[in-house]
């Protein structure tokens, strides 16, 4: 991974963005955040198409466990066989369509529709015997009768994603320079990590786009979120500020990091006054295990800085003051519902699981002191957006001409964006 | 704590007045209503603690294992309140319309000064021309002593399956 270079393609003016090398300015079309044509195109070209996050290894972590969710708009069912084997099902019957399995979580040897009791085994196999002559003897040799699975399922590091194009690259090709971005974060614990205490679903009334933004977004912070710092300088005692030094990665293929050094604790392992001489010394043997087993650089790396990452198209992995994973799929130009997770050090104490969990809470999901704010500046842009005859372009220009991009610029966004219209216009 | 386990009933505490407790309980959610939120943060004794779990969580959900919305202890309520007076709480500001309903009050337990008291409830709320509900339960851990009651714990657990559409808890529920 290197410090992102300005890109050296040219000068390109589409229907979706102006992206203007020469003066350094970048425009996004606000058309497309509000466009019902645009959604269908990004449904075709994109959800279908990408990859897409499903979930993590340790949310399955026995033998016929399975759950079940939402991947890019449609239902699935991922789930481990008799075996162990990883699955993961469109969950809907192949005779006439309703969901064979309607519970979020459970362990199951075969799932059966209810609709008219078709069932199958937890590898997919059809498995219900009917009298001779009710179907043709040869009915099922195409396997029309199978769960059917998606049309790829591929892992990195416990990571699992799917893909609904067939005939997509490999998942490590495609994730190219994030999975850095994942093995870090695997590395935070000897064991590696594990989803701890459930999904928050929540949804927003603003274009999808607008949370991948939002996600890496470093310029928002100290407008946005002026009262969490108000907050955080009381907790730590002494003023919250911002990184003096930051890096804006290019992870390619419209995949972009932003890092640096923030004010708040880190589980792993960046101690604050407020958490008490007893954490002091749990954090210091943490970071002694880091250190021994990835190398002080390299840990120093892993323990101090924060990473906000972006996974096109719709991934975010923030490894802040908490790690949270974040998923989102538009329900409408306006409209999205949101997926998001903890990840937390497997094998950590209580205490200090219990910490991490607050500090998660501190900042984020619908109950933090930051995201409702996030959530507010998004439905207002987003109504905004209804003036587009009048004002039709968004501007992402910031910094685009300095040789090195910070955290405040939005570099990010314009990896992502790139990406974005690429695919919209098949170019990519 | 459940809602079916304890003593029940009113009868039981000849000192602990049932309609006092609903008292209590409407005079809160009136604060909450009016934005008297200093009000509403001396209903708590020192080193009490204000939680919310997940949608749908279970009564016996614990913030130490769970990921919650709110798991607030004293220092971080009086923050939370703190912040809903600011202007720079966005999402509250300028602020919602609330209307808080509250039933079922139920005296679940008590015993040495201290009770557990249930309501269900139905709060809206109102900004940028939408208004969302939310619906559930609350539970309860007062102190009483001469008739004034003070909060030790209060847990807001929301009896829907998924935060959608609502998408945020920015007032106190």
């Amino acid at each position: 991974m290197s410090v992102t270079d300005i890109d050296r393609r040219e000068t390109r003016i589409s229907p979706y963005i102006i992206d203007d090398r020469e003066r350094g300015l970048f425009r996004v079309a606000r058309k497309s955040f509000v466009d019902e044509d645009i959604l269908t195109r990004e449904r075709d070209r994109i959800f279908n198409r990408c990859w897409l996050y499903l979930g993590h290894e340790s949310e399955l972590s026995k033998a016929n466990d399975f759950l079940t969710r939402n991947v890019g708009g449609k239902e699935v069912i991922f789930n481990r066989d008799r075996q162990g084997a990883f699955h993961a099902f469109m969950n809907t019957c192949p005779h006439r369509g309703a969901m064979v399995e309607r519970e979020a979580r459970g362990n199951a040897l075969a799932f059966k529709c209810f609709y008219h009791g078709w069932a199958f085994n937890n590898n997919g196999k059809f498995a219900t015997r009917m009298p001779p002559g009710t179907y043709p003897d040869d009915f099922n040799s195409d396997g029309c009768a199978n769960l059917r699975s998606v049309p790829k399922l591929a892992e990195y590091r416990g990571f699992y994603f799917l893909n609904y194009d067939a005939g997509a690259v490999s998942l490590e090709t495609y994730l190219a320079d994030a999975r850095s971005i994942l093995d870090m974060l695997c590395d935070h614990g000897p064991d590696g990590m594990e989803v701890i205490g459930g999904e928050q679903k929540y949804s927003i009334r603003a274009n999808w786009k607008l949370l991948m933004e939002n996600s890496y977004d470093g310029y928002h912070a100290i407008d946005t979120h002026g009262t969490y710092f108000e907050y955080l300088a009381d907790a730590i005692g002494g003023a919250a500020e911002m990184p003096a030094e930051t890096h804006v990665w290019n992870l390619q293929n419209g995949h972009a990091a932003i890092e640096g050094n923030a004010p708040w604790g880190r589980p792993v392992a960046k101690w604050i006054p407020a958490w008490g001489e007893d954490a002091k010394s749990e954090i210091a043997q943490i970071k002694r295990e880091l250190v021994s087993r990835v190398g002080e650089e390299h840990a120093n790396r892993i323990a101090m800085l924060g990473r906000n990452t972006g996974i096109f198209p719709n991934l975010v992995i923030n490894d802040i003051m908490a790690v949270t994973i974040r998923t989102f799929y538009p329900l409408a130009p306006n409209n999205m519902n949101v997926s998001a997770w903890a990840l937390g050090v497997k094998g950590e104490s209580e205490g200090f699981r219990k910490r991490r969990l607050d500090n998660f809470l501190e900042f984020l999901g619908p109950g933090g002191f930051a995201t409702p704010d996030d959530v507010e500046a998004l439905e207002s842009a987003q109504r905004g957006y209804a003036a587009l005859d009048e004002l039709a372009w968004n501007d992402i220009s910031r910094g685009m001409l300095k040789p090195k991009f910070e955290a405040t610029d939005e570099e990010q966004m314009r990896c992502f964006w790139r990406e974005w219209s690429d695919r919209m216009e098949d170019r990519a | 704590m459940s809602l079916t386990s304890g003593k029940s009933g009113l009868a039981s505490g000849a000192e602990l007045d049932h309609r006092e407790i609903e008292a209590f309980l409407y005079e809160e959610a009136a604060m909450l209503d009016e934005w008297r939120l200093d009000d509403w943060f001396a209903l708590f004794q020192e080193g009490g603690s204000y939680e919310v779990p997940q949608a749908g969580a279970s009564d016996e959900a614990s913030s130490s294992t769970n990921l919650f919305y709110i798991s607030d202890n004293y220092f971080r309520l009086r923050h939370r309140v703190e912040r809903l007076k600011k202007r720079g709480n966005h999402s509250e500001w300028p602020r919602s319309i609330c209307s808080r309903m509250i039933g079922n009050v139920r005296l679940l337990d008590h015993d040495e000064g201290v009770c557990k008291v249930a309501s269900r409830f139905i709060t809206h709320r109102s900004k940028n021309d939408v208004t969302d509900m939310f619906c559930g339960h609350h539970l309860y851990t007062l102190s009483f002593a001469s008739g004034n009651f003070k909060i030790m714990a209060k847990r807001t657990q929301i009896d829907m399956n998924t935060l959608r559409p609502q998408g945020r808890i920015s007032i106190i529920v």
